[in-house]
């Protein structure tokens, strides 16, 4: 019993430090396989084999008639500002509809988030079955009498409808993220405060202008730059229904590295989409921050 | 809507918006199920049925077009994604359960930092390190391995593991842990004893969810792969050159897991997606 005193100050100097412990696997893990091929990618993107600087590569980007820098940097911006609104819009919408309770309700809940653990290939592959020649869209079309021959979606000349086909693929696919932000944001939002708006006569409008649109601001904003960050890393669902006939910055930095070997180039691409993601994220961590804060100081 | 609505209400247009709002619905879940089960109708249709432009439903069904996929070489790269996908739960689980569990139930200097960058590198486009990472793999011996696949998926897992992990245990009671300490158990035993089996079913889908991010994802696994593709980089990279039918099986068999996945786990979706987005 004598060195009871000791043990427990052992004990809590463990303790004082157990949690680094713990933690440092993981983070030396995460800061080596992120900090490590960030490194090699400025190291790609800018010196050439012998290892002295050059411009080369951020030349053939930029100027190359074999680059599709600029069509890939707005064919992504196309996609995100088509297919971000729609998305937001539909999710908030399904989730006001879905707070409310009715028959059926948990059932049509879980159909809804079914698309959150689709692939972005699988989505794309499942759109293909819709919209192509002989897809399920243009059979029943013809079956109706509708239409007389079938709508193309697909191939270069189709460009427009192929920009469609991949709106309606990442609609279907990804509005189920959106969804589930914006509808666990509304679960938190107290009965009290719109029973108390009840009380004194404010119609269902001004209870969505005053009350619900105020306070699912928080879950709005992540959800817009959540979907923003992931709309710069579209890959699957464009290359499974278009390959580069819609050239994105991912799709162009597959091709540039295994289909013509220009490593530099593919490099700068991924520089190019982890410095957009960063900006956006700061900004998120920004307002994240500034909400703590106001939360914190208001409460 | 409740009873004294209905009395304010003449009857006619209370039933007439319950009939949109249940139009609505039914036009949603319509929305989101008719694709797969039409995929997957084409998938099992004979190649006969699918071409006929007459035929909207096929009508004969056959496992040929699966059949065929599988010889095609789908039948490795399945096996491949199921090896890769468990070496990443495994990998990220054993790198982040310890890291979630420290994040639960200790109070340190410097955690609100470490947890706000957790959070920040979850956001982090971890498909782009897959480009430079060629170049490492070919000296370490990595480049067109399963383990080499593993390490990228882990590197994408890992933030998200700890973010749920940790979740999980707060919601463990702390009052039957500190029980377990006044009865004299440590920490190690009150973890494996009570914490741990406490958590477990939360765990378990968190497991089955780290599974289906690595069995879908395509960029690292066909940027880093060339003889031992992945599902999702064979398909990408090879099944877009086969016959229509055979590329709907490709997608039956990549959103099989993922539907199992809905099916088993529906109660733990919501709740865990908003952890991994918060």
């Amino acid at each position: 019993m004598v060195s009871g005193g000791q043990n427990r100050r052992s004990f809590s100097v463990v303790e004082k430090y157990l949690p680094y412990f713990l933690i440092a696997p993981a983070l030396s893990y995460l800061l080596f396989f992120i900090g490590y091929p960030l490194s090699q990618a400025v190291l790609l993107a800018f010196t050439d084999s012998q290892g002295h600087f050059t411009l080369a590569h951020v030349n053939y980007l930029l100027y190359s008639p074999q680059s599709m820098f600029y069509d890939a940097l707005k064919d992504t911006l196309a996609l995100a500002a088509v297919i971000i609104p729609i998305q937001v819009m539909i999710a908030l919408g399904l989730s006001l509809l879905l707070s409310s309770s009715f028959v059926g309700r948990d059932l049509a809940l879980y159909i809804v988030i079914i698309p959150l653990t689709i692939s972005d290939v699988a989505g794309g592959l499942i759109w293909y079955s819709m919209l192509s020649t002989n897809g399920f869209f243009n059979k029943f079309l013809m079956a109706a009498g509708l239409i007389h021959s079938p709508i193309h979606f697909f191939g270069y000349q189709y460009r427009a409808m192929e920009f469609l086909a991949i709106v309606l693929a990442e609609v279907w696919r990804a509005t189920a993220i959106v969804f589930v932000i914006i509808f666990a944001g509304l679960q938190m939002i107290s009965r009290e405060y719109l029973e108390a708006a009840e009380v004194f006569g404010a119609s269902t409008w001004v209870k969505l202008r005053h009350i619900i649109f105020p306070m699912l601001k928080p879950s709005l904003q992540s959800a817009l730059l959540i979907r923003t960050l992931f709309a710069f890393q579209v890959f699957g669902v464009v290359m499974v229904l278009t390959g580069r006939d819609i050239p994105v910055l991912a799709g162009e930095a597959y091709y540039e590295q295994t289909e013509l070997y220009h490593y530099g180039v593919a490099a700068l691409y991924a520089l190019i989409i982890a410095a957009i993601s960063i900006v956006i994220g700061y900004i998120y961590i920004k307002m994240f921050k500034a909400q703590y804060i106001r939360e914190v100081s208001a409460g | 809507m409740s009873g004294e609505d209905l009395g304010g209400k003449p009857p006619i247009r209370y039933y007439l918006s319950r009939l949109l709002f249940a139009g609505i619905v039914l036009i949603t879940c319509s929305w989101v199920l008719l694709p797969i089960v039409m995929s997957i109708l084409y998938a099992f249709s004979t190649p006969k049925d699918f071409y006929s432009p007459t035929e909207v439903i096929p009508l004969h069904y056959t496992f040929a077009n699966i059949k065929k996929l599988l010889d095609l070489g789908a039948a490795r790269a399945t096996m491949n994604s199921v090896i890769v996908a468990c070496m990443t739960v495994a990998f990220s689980f054993i790198l982040g359960l310890p890291a979630g569990y420290a994040f639960a139930r200790f109070a340190f200097k410097g955690k609100d930092s470490l947890k706000l960058l957790i959070i920040g590198l979850r956001m982090f486009p971890m498909l782009i390190i897959a480009v430079p990472l060629v170049t490492l793999y070919i000296r370490l011996g990595l480049s067109d391995t399963l383990l080499g696949v593993a390490l990228a998926h882990t590197t994408m897992a890992l933030p998200f593991v700890i973010l749920i992990t940790s979740s999980i245990f707060v919601s463990v009671p702390i009052e039957l842990e500190e029980a377990a300490f006044v009865f004299g158990l440590d920490r190690t035993q009150t973890f494996f004893r009570i914490t741990l089996p406490l958590a477990l079913p939360g765990l378990t889908a968190a497991a089955i969810f780290t599974f289906i991010m690595s069995w879908n994802e395509v960029f690292m696994a066909a940027v880093l792969t060339l003889t031992n593709r992945t599902l999702p980089a064979f398909i990408l990279t090879s099944a877009m050159a086969a016959p229509d039918f055979i590329k709907f099986a490709a997608s039956f068999i990549m959103i099989l897991p993922a539907l199992i996945f809905v099916f088993i786990a529906r109660k733990y979706l919501i709740s865990m997606w908003g952890i991994t987005i918060k």
